[in-house]
């Protein structure tokens, strides 16, 4: 069982090394290795999620403890960790990404960098399972970082294009605000445990070695990890930009799999966040559904949308997580990754048909991505339009679908909290409305792009069905989001019973002192808001429905009315909120500006005149005391004085020096009779 | 034993020198073959060391011991731990790559190539002398080479750099001087560490000089004369001169084994032989960890010139370093006896220590590359140059992922080592530091970026690719920064014993007792 | 008659040979002048050896002055009589070649 695991994690590894050295030498430009390799990761997780199903078994669990290294006392330990999740996860990502590595076959096939890209993708399978195979913190920030590696090597595939250089840089940067929430949380854990291992981050906890202001802070650092990678408000910012990657990329990574980390990671701490932490994770994840959602409704970019829809998907599951029905959430992830997945590719299908039909028309000014650009693509693309519906049913949550499903106990849950807590009754409003924006700007996308009149005859001639390796993969993600496969063995399209959740069991809270109500009683509670919920959840899909029909189908609204009346909310809809031109002007330039001065400072300042001062001072010092002293006093003063003194009294005293003879003898005699006076005193 | 390897580390070079500078002039092969047949016998003779180095004996091997100057005591000791082993493997390993980035050289070879030598030979006895004063006299002889190698190979600004380099070191030099004489008159007039590391503490805590106390005063003497080689802020304004004036190898030397002297020194010297002096500063010491990450992070920030980028982001990362040894004070009673935090500190102390010596070497001798090719290093002068070279463009990717301290690459590892291990002691000052994370990626990611990717700008369309020798200079560095990523624990082996008895000594200092 | 008449005839011929010497110009004068102080001893020795007891030693140093001083001026007068021929006067301030 360990060694699927360590065969899963090192495959794709193997062939990222293989790819990155010799890639472009093999044949076919070595895209074959990558989706083998991949593709047995696939075959690996299958076989492990199948003897989940027959073992049938909640509470399996194995695990595997390595020492990393040594330091004396401490021994630092990492290990694998396969429960059922793991192989949830496990088969999720190796299924999306097999099919995006065969989608890409087709997609990327005039890139220059074709088995670069192969590469990259494969080192982001490997850091993937990485995460989802680690059984303790370390591990999962060295993989978080590493998928945030591989993300940015992707998204800034086309790093010509200046905008996507800098979407990769925004991305990385922004995830690592988070990530060091998430290592100050790493560390407040291991300074009281000594472990970052999970077993015994919940033993600490539940033998309560942390006070609940310690864990509620300590758990919101960890969180702060989730936040970014999961794009949830305020440092969502990176994954609407983070589309300039190829599709496939978005597909899988800011789609199906890694923004889902943190939603994985929020998950799996969930048994130690206390719950002033899981109120604030609640709001968070209900702010960013809403939030994203009515950004969402205003974007013309298709990619965009499904960014911001992916954003919003996101804080429902962070929502689900916050408010104790985080089985849900992790179901919605789980489902979302299907058919958001498959949204993608499906956008990829039109961008890659746009973009030929450009290209042949020699065009390379007009947008392949402006839904505005397209219309009516509908009969010219047939596959990618009923995969996209149905993955389009499946996220606004109409019945029949996984996502009707997910969505639905998400709801049910936020539901059943805010009748639990009523002042938190925003949670639920928020989940809602944010439902109610997600039909309506789901289904506008629907309709802009596949029905309506074509904005250019001479494009809309040139459109044609993607080729079979781009089709093969939205038919099967689309179909994925068929409810019975997470239902089975349960045939009721209402009800979420199935294996999924049986399996995948809810822990309860570990915080002492804290019976947790959302796990328990949440549950029952759920059970009963849930008729209520599905009829909520179903009316407001069909509302949005609606309008987007009214509007952008029957045209019975004219959208510029309504942008007339609502032209404030149309522009901070449009213009994101401004958050990103409020994070510049108000956090990123002026850090920058003092960035230069604190250089200038150094450099210019603290370095030419306080240290050179010192040299400077000295000079002058020596400059003062070798010429003044030295020489102006000592040497010419002194030292030349006795010279002088010298000089002068030779010049008079050799005046008695005549040569006379006769003078000597008078000095003589002077001198006698002195000497016989001083003699006879 | 009759093979003296320790000597024989150092005195290669020396004869290296000797032999170059018999010859004559105009033999410039021989020349660089010389230097690279005699610091190639170093680094064979350190890798020797290293494999015949037992990790599980306290205190010192391969020793050697003879009287020099009886008359004061002093002796030709040499020795090799946990501490001074990684120093020695990375001396003569980038001693060794130093003579192939200075292949080029072609401006009085001879007069370099016998100086390089002699720096090297002055390195490898600082980290190998157990005798206080031969310690000072390698000390000073490194000094030496490093000046004419700045002041004469250097770049435009090259003499202005090469004296501040020189008297400011000069300056530290002088403070330990006296640190070392306070050292040998109040410890019963020895230079030898081994015994200083036992008497001094007591010796030491019954003097005072016009009423500061001896522990504060030596230890603060020392502790200025190891910060200027650190460079501990606020004593870092000669690294980037020098570094940008300084010619590539020499940078790579500098960044690489010299500013590991200072905290070698520290780690050697003051945290065993002035224990109370370390419990003392441990503070101030984390306090100064974190001016060094945030200032040097937000000067690398803002620099337009990509070797004194590099340079500022050596402040930064030496700063881990110091982060990592603040942390000794945590197995101290009073901190809770946390050994397991002390060890962390200092384990990753050292291995940073380590790692920013591959690490440094390989941005150092990156923007060689293309400085060599583009003859300058302006960040915004370039642009895309990715789609143009793309293999430099992938080393260059490696290194700076290292850099920032990417999981998986051996900065990382150290970084994180030095953060947990301080963490329980000094939490606001780490989780302030934590900051530098963000500031090395946004730094490293900002150059990238405008370096190498975006459009080519047409300027450099037809700039060279990266060749096969700087390739194989960097390829030994990129293997050991992967795989010291991985598994650093064959470093960590080698260097535990030696940790665990430095923080044995500082732990007992009276001020950690409750 | 006492020791002192001799003493004061001697000191009195002392003073004049000094006086001599130091004043004139003349050299043969000043030789004479030196004959005189030389005398001035000669009675000096004379009246000593006689009023301390009869030896003759006394009388024997005044040949041995006389002997000498006839030797003296037989050299000196060489000399002046060269200084003669060679500055055409006997006056000793003339003869200051050596100090010019």
């Amino acid at each position: 069982m360990i060694n699927y695991g360590i065969a899963i994690l090192l495959l794709p590894l193997l062939s990222f090394i293989i790819m990155i050295f010799v890639g472009k030498k093999l044949p076919n430009r070595g895209d074959w290795l990558s989706i083998g390799s991949v593709a047995i990761t696939f075959c690996l997780s299958l076989s492990l999620f199948i003897m989940m199903l027959f073992k049938y078994d909640p509470y399996f669990k194995v695990e595997k403890i390595f020492t990393w290294f040594n330091l004396g006392t401490l021994d630092l330990k990492i290990g694998i960790l396969i429960d059922n999740i793991t192989i949830i996860m496990l088969l999720v990502v190796s299924l999306v990404s097999t099919l995006v590595h065969i989608y890409s076959t087709s997609y990327m096939k005039e890139d220059s960098r074709y088995s670069r890209y192969f590469a990259f993708l494969s080192l982001f399978t490997f850091s993937m399972n990485g995460i989802i195979l680690s059984n303790n913190l370390l591990g999962i920030y060295i993989f978080w970082e590493l998928v945030g590696l591989s993300s940015y090597l992707l998204i800034g595939f086309w790093f010509e294009k200046e905008s996507a250089a800098n979407a990769s840089k925004k991305a990385f940067l922004v995830n690592r605000v988070g990530d060091i929430g998430m290592f100050i949380g790493i560390m407040l854990f291991f300074s009281s445990i000594g472990s970052f291992l999970f077993k015994d981050l919940y033993l600490g906890v539940s033998q309560g070695m942390f006070s609940v202001d310690t864990l509620t802070i300590a758990g919101l650092c960890l969180f702060a990890g989730a936040v970014g990678k999961s794009a949830q408000f305020p440092l969502h910012i990176w994954l609407p930009d983070a589309m300039e990657g190829p599709t496939p990329v978005s597909a899988l990574i800011h789609a199906a799999t890694m923004v889902a980390a943190g939603v994985y990671l929020a998950f799996r701490l969930f048994p130690i966040f206390t719950p002033q932490a899981l109120t604030i994770i609640a709001y968070v994840g209900a702010i960013t559904a809403v939030f994203a959602a009515i950004i969402a409704i205003t974007q013309n970019d298709i990619k965009k949308v499904l960014a911001y829809s992916t954003v919003s998907q996101l804080g429902y599951m962070i929502l689900a997580v916050g408010v104790g029905a985080y089985t849900y959430g992790f179901f919605h992830l789980v489902t979302h990754a299907a058919f958001k997945a498959g949204l993608f590719l499906c956008s990829g299908s039109v961008i890659h048909a746009m973009h030929h039909a450009y290209h042949k028309l020699d065009d390379h000014k007009s947008d392949a991505q402006d839904m505005r650009n397209m219309g009516g693509l509908k009969d010219k693309m047939p596959v990618t339009f009923y995969s996209m519906l149905f993955c389009t049913i499946a996220l606004s949550g109409i019945p029949f679908t996984s996502g009707f499903l997910s969505k639905d106990a998400v709801l049910a849950g936020t539901l059943a909290f805010s009748s639990q807590y009523p002042n938190h009754f925003l949670l639920s409003l928020f989940g809602f409305s944010a439902a109610l924006f997600t039909a309506f700007y789901m289904f506008r996308l629907i309709f802009l792009t596949f029905y309506g009149k074509p904005n250019s005859k001479k494009v809309f001639d040139n459109i044609h069905e993607s080729p079979i390796q781009m089709t093969t993969p939205l038919i099967i993600l689309s179909s994925l989001s068929f409810f019975l496969f997470f239902t089975f063995p349960n045939f009721n399209p209402l009800s979420y019973d199935g294996w999924f959740m049986t399996l995948v069991k809810s822990k309860d809270s570990l915080v002492p002192g804290y019976l947790n109500p959302t796990a328990y009683q949440i549950k029952e509670e759920i059970g009963q808001a849930h008729n209520l919920a599905l009829f909520l959840s179903l009316s407001v899909a069909a509302l949005g429905i609606g309008f987007a029909f009214l509007i952008y189908y029957s045209k019975l609204i004219s959208p510029d009315s309504i942008y007339r009346r609502l032209k404030v909310l149309h522009n901070l809809s449009f213009n994101k909120f401004f958050i990103d031109e409020i994070l510049k002007k108000y956090l990123i330039d002026p850090f920058l500006k003092i960035s230069k001065y604190i250089a200038i400072f150094d450099w210019d300042v603290y370095d030419k005149y306080f240290i050179n001062g010192f040299g400077r001072i000295t000079e002058n010092f020596s400059k003062t005391v070798g010429n003044l002293w030295d020489y102006k006093f000592l040497d010419q003063k002194i030292i030349d004085g006795f010279g002088r003194i010298t000089k002068f009294s030779g010049s008079k005293l050799r005046l008695i020096q005549s040569g006379k003879i006769q003078n000597y003898l008078i000095l003589v005699l002077v001198g006698i009779i002195i000497l016989y006076v001083f003699q006879a005193i | 034993m009759d093979f003296n390897i320790l000597s024989w580390l150092i005195w290669t070079p020396v004869l290296g020198a000797i032999l170059i500078v018999i010859l004559p002039k105009n033999r410039m092969d021989l020349i660089k073959w010389i230097a690279v047949f005699f610091t190639g016998i170093q680094l064979l003779l350190s890798i020797l060391l290293w494999f015949n180095f037992d990790n599980n004996i306290q205190g010192f091997q391969f020793m050697e011991k003879s009287p020099w100057i009886p008359a004061f005591n002093i002796t030709y000791m040499l020795g090799v731990d946990g501490l001074s082993l990684p120093m020695v493997g990375l001396t003569a390993l980038l001693s060794f790559l130093c003579v192939f980035v200075s292949w080029n050289i072609d401006k009085a070879p001879k007069g370099y190539f016998s100086l390089f030598l002699l720096l090297d030979a002055g390195m490898m006895g600082v980290f190998l002398s157990l005798d206080f004063f031969l310690f000072y006299i390698f000390w000073e002889v490194m000094l030496l080479p490093m000046y004419f190698l700045i002041g004469i190979w250097g770049g435009p600004n090259r003499e202005y750099a090469a004296i501040k380099f020189f008297l400011y070191t000069l300056f530290g030099s002088v403070l330990m001087l006296i640190a070392v004489l306070a050292l040998y008159f109040s410890s019963g007039r020895t230079f030898d560490m081994i015994e200083l590391m036992s008497t001094a503490p007591t010796a030491l805590s019954q003097i005072s000089w016009w009423g500061f106390s001896g522990v504060k005063v030596v230890w603060l003497l020392l502790f200025i004369g190891f910060a200027i080689k650190v460079p501990i802020f606020p004593f870092h304004t000669w690294l980037p001169l020098a570094h940008v004036e300084a010619p590539t190898a020499i940078s790579v030397i500098l960044a690489g084994v010299l500013l590991k002297m200072g905290t070698y020194g520290i780690l050697r010297i003051n945290f065993p032989m002035i224990p109370d002096g370390t419990v003392w500063f441990a503070g101030i010491l984390a306090f100064l960890a974190l001016i060094n990450i945030i200032w040097g992070g937000m000067c690398a920030l803002a620099q337009t010139d990509l070797k004194k980028m590099v340079a500022y982001s050596s402040i930064n990362h030496m700063g881990y370093v110091m982060l990592g040894m603040s942390a000794v004070v945590a197995a101290g009673s009073k901190y809770g006896s946390n050994i397991a935090a002390a060890e962390l500190g200092m384990n990753g102390a050292v291995l940073q220590m380590f790692n920013h010596g591959t690490i440094t070497a390989m941005l150092f001798i990156l923007v060689g590359v293309v400085y060599d090719r583009a003859h300058h290093r302006d960040i915004n002068g370039f642009g895309g140059l990715a789609s143009k070279t793309p293999i430099y463009a992938a080393i260059v990717a490696l290194a700076w992922f290292a850099g920032l301290g990417l999981p998986g690459l051996s900065g990382f590892i150290s970084e994180a080592m030095t953060f947990l291990g301080a963490f329980p002691v000094y939490r606001n000052i780490v989780i302030l530091s934590t900051i530098g994370i963000l500031l090395n990626a946004a730094y490293f990611l900002t150059s990238y970026q405008k370096i190498f990717l975006g459009k080519l700008n047409e300027k450099y369309k037809d700039l060279p690719e990266i060749n096969r020798r700087e390739i194989l200079i960097l390829v030994p560095l990129a293997i050991l920064v992967i795989f010291l990523g991985i598994y650093p624990t064959p470093l960590i082996d080698i260097m535990k014993t030696t940790m665990s008895e430095i923080i044995f000594r500082v732990e007992a200092s009276e001020l950690l007792v409750k | 008659m006492d020791l002192n008449s001799y003493l004061i005839i001697s000191a009195i011929l002392f003073s004049l040979g000094l006086f001599g010497v130091i004043t004139r110009r003349n050299g043969v004068a000043v030789l004479m002048s030196i004959e005189l102080i030389l005398n001035a001893a000669n009675i000096n020795f004379i009246a000593f050896s006689r009023y301390s007891g009869m030896d003759f030693s006394g009388h024997i140093f005044s040949l041995f002055v006389i002997i000498l001083a006839a030797a003296e001026a037989a050299v000196a007068l060489a000399i002046i009589l060269n200084i003669f021929n060679n500055f055409g006067s006997i006056n000793i301030d003339d003869a200051n070649k050596m100090s010019q």
